[in-house]
């Protein structure tokens, strides 16, 4: 039987095909050396952006990140990437707009690509007092110079045409606060973007290096326990976000956090069908598209305390169903993986940059659910803290001491993940 | 999902409960003589240990009577639970 040759196919553009290659090494991997002028426990996207920004800004090159895992393995490789500064207070539009601002030159300053795509975000109000609530809260944004408008459900759907905005569903959708300027970037090549830099400067990124004690004389830390062996420093930085505590208690300092799981998930790859970034608190997920094509959708904390990077099984039960009632295209789509991060929950749901009552102890904690974003804005003053001893302005109120003084910054309703 | 004993109704799934943060966290004798830190401290500061905690729960969804609980924050699994007047007994 004479052969028929098959029809000419042309294959679909494989999603994220266009993405940039892994890269080959990108930093040196150094033994420890006896003693470093600034050690950084903990090499998560945070304690990778001090270290950058404390050569970049301040000349200070002789700095260790010590890593108990491989680097940024921890929530900076769990999270769900989402950028936005929509926070409600001005303490919080003080340091989340500078990460924003620093995210938006971040590719050249690192000449890395981090794949930051500047695609909004749509914060659902589904009830009268979420609709008050969010346009107080554009009103504060615009105060603080912040791109925020509030829409009506119609243009949510002109924004996002996937989003279910009939009237007739459990929580309808009555409209959302909208920041054009808020985004995802690729959080794997952010943080191997910021080792790159600070290993080229001089910073040694060691891993596989589990910090479990300190050395302490009077006021003053002046060395780490490791499992590398004793490493003296001039001055500790904390960065080791839900594993605080472990640290802390240590250090005989109690800090107001709590370590929840808080878990999320992806989908297969699928074609490009979510433009922009939906959450909504009052049903419990968040989703965006990753680049390459996944939905990635996140829902809130675990309620217990927990270390153990993985969450329970129900969260994902509320949150998928709150997604297929959100998006009802999403029914038939597989969900592919899922995995769970340890964050530091604190009181007032703000962050924690703050000196310490040691004298060269300093801490940055307590990002809890929303740390991504400031990822860049927090490396910067915290090394500026670090540098000069006194804070920076953007992190001057995120002290220790504003539990005992009552200057809380309650970010419960801007925080956006219940926790 | 995980079976949490309840020490009334006997094991039960874990979305019945509510979870009450960590146990014997008294309220001051003498609420007046406390000073700003130690209002912070009853307000705010909690332990947070990476390992076992003792800690609240609440059988909301079927006695909704509250009790103490032994828990390992690293495999999370249970370890004692006991009425809210018992101290407990203390796992070395
Ligand atoms: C599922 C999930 C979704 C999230 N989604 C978002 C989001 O969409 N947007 C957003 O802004 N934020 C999000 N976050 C929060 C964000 O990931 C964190 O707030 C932020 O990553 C915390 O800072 P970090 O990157 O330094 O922490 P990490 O990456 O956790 O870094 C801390 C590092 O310290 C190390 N460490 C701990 N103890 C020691 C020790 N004793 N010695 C040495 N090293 C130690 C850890 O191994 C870890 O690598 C999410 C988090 C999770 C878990
Ligand atoms: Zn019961």
């Amino acid at each position: 039987m004479p052969h028929t040759p098959a029809p000419e196919t042309k294959s679909p553009r494989t999603p994220g095909a266009d993405l940039p290659e892994h890269p080959d090494f990108l930093w040196r991997s150094p033994e420890p050396k006896k003693s470093y002028d600034v050690v950084i426990v903990g090499g998560g996207g945070h304690g990778l952006a001090t270290a950058h920004y404390l050569a970049q800004n301040h000349g200070i090159t002789n700095v260790a990140v010590l890593e108990k895992g491989w680097l940024a393995g921890g929530n900076m490789a769990r999270n769900t990437t989402l950028i936005r500064s929509n926070y409600l207070w001005d303490e919080s539009a003080g340091i989340y707009e500078h990460s924003l601002k620093l995210w938006e030159g971040l590719e050249e300053d690192l000449g890395y690509p981090i794949l930051f795509s500047q695609r909004g975000v749509l914060n659902l109000a589904h009830t009268l007092q979420d609709v008050r609530d969010s346009v107080r809260r554009v009103e504060a944004n615009r105060l603080n110079g912040i791109d925020a408008e509030w829409v009506e459900p119609d243009e949510v759907r002109k924004i996002c045409p996937i989003v279910n905005t009939s009237t007739d569903i459990r929580y309808p959708v009555l409209g959302a606060t909208y920041q054009p300027r808020a985004g995802i970037a690729k959080h794997d090549y952010v943080a191997w973007g910021f080792a790159r830099r600070a290993s080229e400067a001089g910073v040694d990124l060691i891993q596989d290096c589990e910090v479990t004690d300190f050395i302490r004389e009077g006021n003053r830390v002046v060395g780490v326990r490791t499992t590398k062996g004793d490493i003296a420093c001039g001055q500790v930085a904390l960065a080791s976000a839900g594993s605080t505590s472990v640290l802390t208690d240590k250090l005989g300092l109690r800090v107001p956090i709590q370590s929840h799981p808080l878990q999320a998930l992806v989908s297969e790859l699928l074609e490009p069908v979510h433009p922009t970034i939906v959450m909504s608190n009052a049903v419990h997920v968040y989703v965006s598209q990753a680049h390459k094509g996944e939905l990635v959708m996140g829902a809130g904390v675990d309620s217990y305390n927990g270390y153990g990077q993985r969450g329970a099984f129900h969260i994902i039960e509320r949150q998928m169903a709150a997604a297929v009632e959100l998006f009802p295209v999403f029914a038939r789509a597989h969900l592919l993986r899922t995995w769970g991060g340890i964050v530091d929950v604190t009181p007032d749901a703000s962050p924690i940059v703050s000196k310490t009552p040691y004298d060269n102890v300093y801490l940055n904690c307590g990002w809890g659910t929303g740390g991504f974003k400031a990822t860049p804005g927090v490396g910067w003053t915290f090394a500026h803290t670090i540098a000069h001893d006194e804070p920076h302005q953007y992190n001057a109120p995120f002290t220790l001491d504003r539990f005992v003084t009552g200057r809380l910054v309650d970010e419960h309703g801007a925080a956006a993940v219940a926790h | 999902m995980q079976l949490i004993e309840c020490p009334w109704c006997g094991p039960r799934e874990e979305i019945e409960f509510h979870y009450g943060g960590q146990a014997h966290v008294a309220y001051p004798q003498d609420p007046a003589a406390l000073d700003d830190r130690e209002w912070a401290e009853y307000l705010f500061f909690r332990d947070n240990p990476k390992g076992l905690f003792r800690e609240r729960w609440s059988h909301a969804a079927g006695c909704r009577r509250w009790f103490n609980a032994e828990r390992d924050t690293v495999t999370y699994q249970f370890t004692t639970v006991y009425a809210p007047q018992e101290k407990g007994t203390v796992t070395p």
